[in-house]
């Protein structure tokens, strides 16, 4: 089995919680194969040892660190988060990982700094999904810096209190949970401070279907479906989906003034 | 032709009796998988339909003809099995949901429009039915059923998400199977 990772539980959520055979098997990993299974069948494939992340641009500190470092950099947590996918499908997961914030502040944001970029792995042979063109290699995402400074934003290195299987993105990924999945990156080697919004795949792909800020909102609908309710794995009928997932009293006010139709 | 719908059916009787989902195959979304599966069914009976009598007059192959009805029926089955679902575990069998999802949205309109062209078609496919309406005035309705495979091929299009090839492969063999009918009878033959 995946190594475990000792964690101290500091977010529970009073709801039950996805299985660990439904979180594992029932994924979006387009590096893999857009079958929902194809990840977990295909991303044997990726060597997550020896991987370093580089971190970079707008920062007094850029550098490189190994994973095995970074693992350590702050003490592990277990947070309870829901995830809301865009295709109108929930989980709820206990993630391991360390609020992004802390690798942020070691490597010490230059005021110029106002988004942060993040990159996925490259390469066709690890990631045989790369072979297709239904998006633009690798996959990047971003948020805002005050976005990526919140306590809610984590780095999850873990599930279930192991390491993350490689489907679910390992060694290293973003959990964004009050935004839809796609903004949540997987796989991570670069994560860069920059001081314009950088561009982010699916906005690449869609522009008029997905936003920077992709923030859950069940009043605003995706063109080809309504994003008022969803559908919690292992349930059979839909539940009502709630502003920012749930999370609305700790990140609303990151929008405050901002027209959400707008910037969706 | 059954089988497609006998295999869910008892992928289904399984999960209810406490089979987990993915062990029996509906994967761990079996609503989900389920919705797309009897779409996908219905748009390959509809395309198998379609190519019959392209298959008649180019290969003559006049042993097809009597595979075209229950290959419609079956294509409207899978559609109407596939518009159910999407309406009890998806819309919460609520009409007024069901009506604001066609009216916002045009991948659920042409998905509709396309079940809502098949259904005279399959109320009127009986003998007794061509009889009463007269041969030529029956075959000018069924003719809906080209529009029925272009609304369904944009629909499947409309599905996925990103460039995913497979709903353009059944899209340019519907178009194919659709163009070739506008070719003169006797240009075909000699080709």
């Amino acid at each position: 089995g995946l190594p475990r990772l000792p964690s101290r539980l500091t977010r529970r959520l009073d709801e039950d919680q996805t299985s660990y055979d439904s979180v594992t098997h029932y994924n979006n990993f387009y590096e893999f194969g857009t079958g929902k299974e194809d990840p977990a069948r295909n991303a044997g494939r990726l060597r997550t040892r020896p991987w370093t992340v580089r971190v970079e641009g707008l920062v007094s500190k850029p550098q490189t660190i190994d994973i095995d470092r970074l693992i350590r950099l702050a003490p592990l947590e277990e947070r309870v988060y829901r995830m809301r996918c865009v295709e109108g499908w929930s989980m709820v997961i206990p993630w391991v990982g360390f609020p992004l914030n802390a690798l942020l502040k070691m490597v010490e944001p230059l005021g110029k700094a106002k988004f942060v970029a993040f990159e996925t792995l490259k390469d066709q042979r690890q990631m045989p999904g790369q072979r297709s063109s239904v998006l633009q290699w690798p996959y990047v995402e971003g948020l805002r810096l005050d976005e990526a400074m919140h306590p809610l934003t984590l780095l999850a290195v873990g599930l279930y209190g192991r390491a993350l299987p490689n489907q679910n993105g390992a060694p290293i990924r973003l959990v964004v949970p009050w935004k839809y999945g796609f903004k949540s990156i997987k796989s991570i080697v670069r994560i860069r401070l920059v001081d314009r919004q950088p561009p982010t795949s699916w906005n690449i792909s869609a522009p008029q279907e997905y936003g920077f800020y992709s923030n859950v909102n069940p009043t605003v609908d995706h063109p080809r479906w309504s994003q008022a309710r969803e559908r919690r794995i292992g349930d059979w009928l839909p539940r009502a989906t709630l502003p920012y997932n749930g999370y609305g009293a700790e990140v609303s006010q990151l929008y405050r003034g901002m027209n959400l139709k707008r910037y969706f | 032709m059954a089988l497609p719908v006998l295999v869910l059916a008892v992928r289904w009787v399984m999960m209810i009796m406490g089979s987990d989902p993915r062990a029996v195959g509906l994967s761990a979304e079996p609503i989900d998988y389920t919705i797309n599966y009897l779409g996908l069914w219905a748009i390959r009976f509809l395309i198998l339909s379609l190519a019959i009598t392209p298959l008649r007059t180019w290969a003559r192959w006049s042993w097809l003809a009597p595979l075209r009805r229950p290959l419609g029926l079956w294509a409207f089955a899978c559609a109407l099995l596939h518009l159910s679902v999407y309406f009890l575990l998806d819309q919460l069998g609520s009409f007024s949901l069901l009506w604001e999802s066609v009216a916002k949205h045009p991948f659920i309109l042409l998905g509709m429009a396309a079940f809502t062209l098949l259904l005279p078609l399959a109320l009127t496919s009986t003998r007794g039915a061509i009889r009463r309406i007269g041969a030529r005035r029956w075959q000018a309705l069924h003719r809906l059923v080209y529009l029925a495979a272009i609304f369904t091929a944009i629909h499947f299009i409309l599905r996925v998400k990103g460039f995913q090839p497979e709903p353009w492969i059944y899209a340019g063999v519907a178009a194919v199977l659709l163009l070739v009918r506008a070719l003169p009878t006797a240009w075909v033959r000699r080709a």
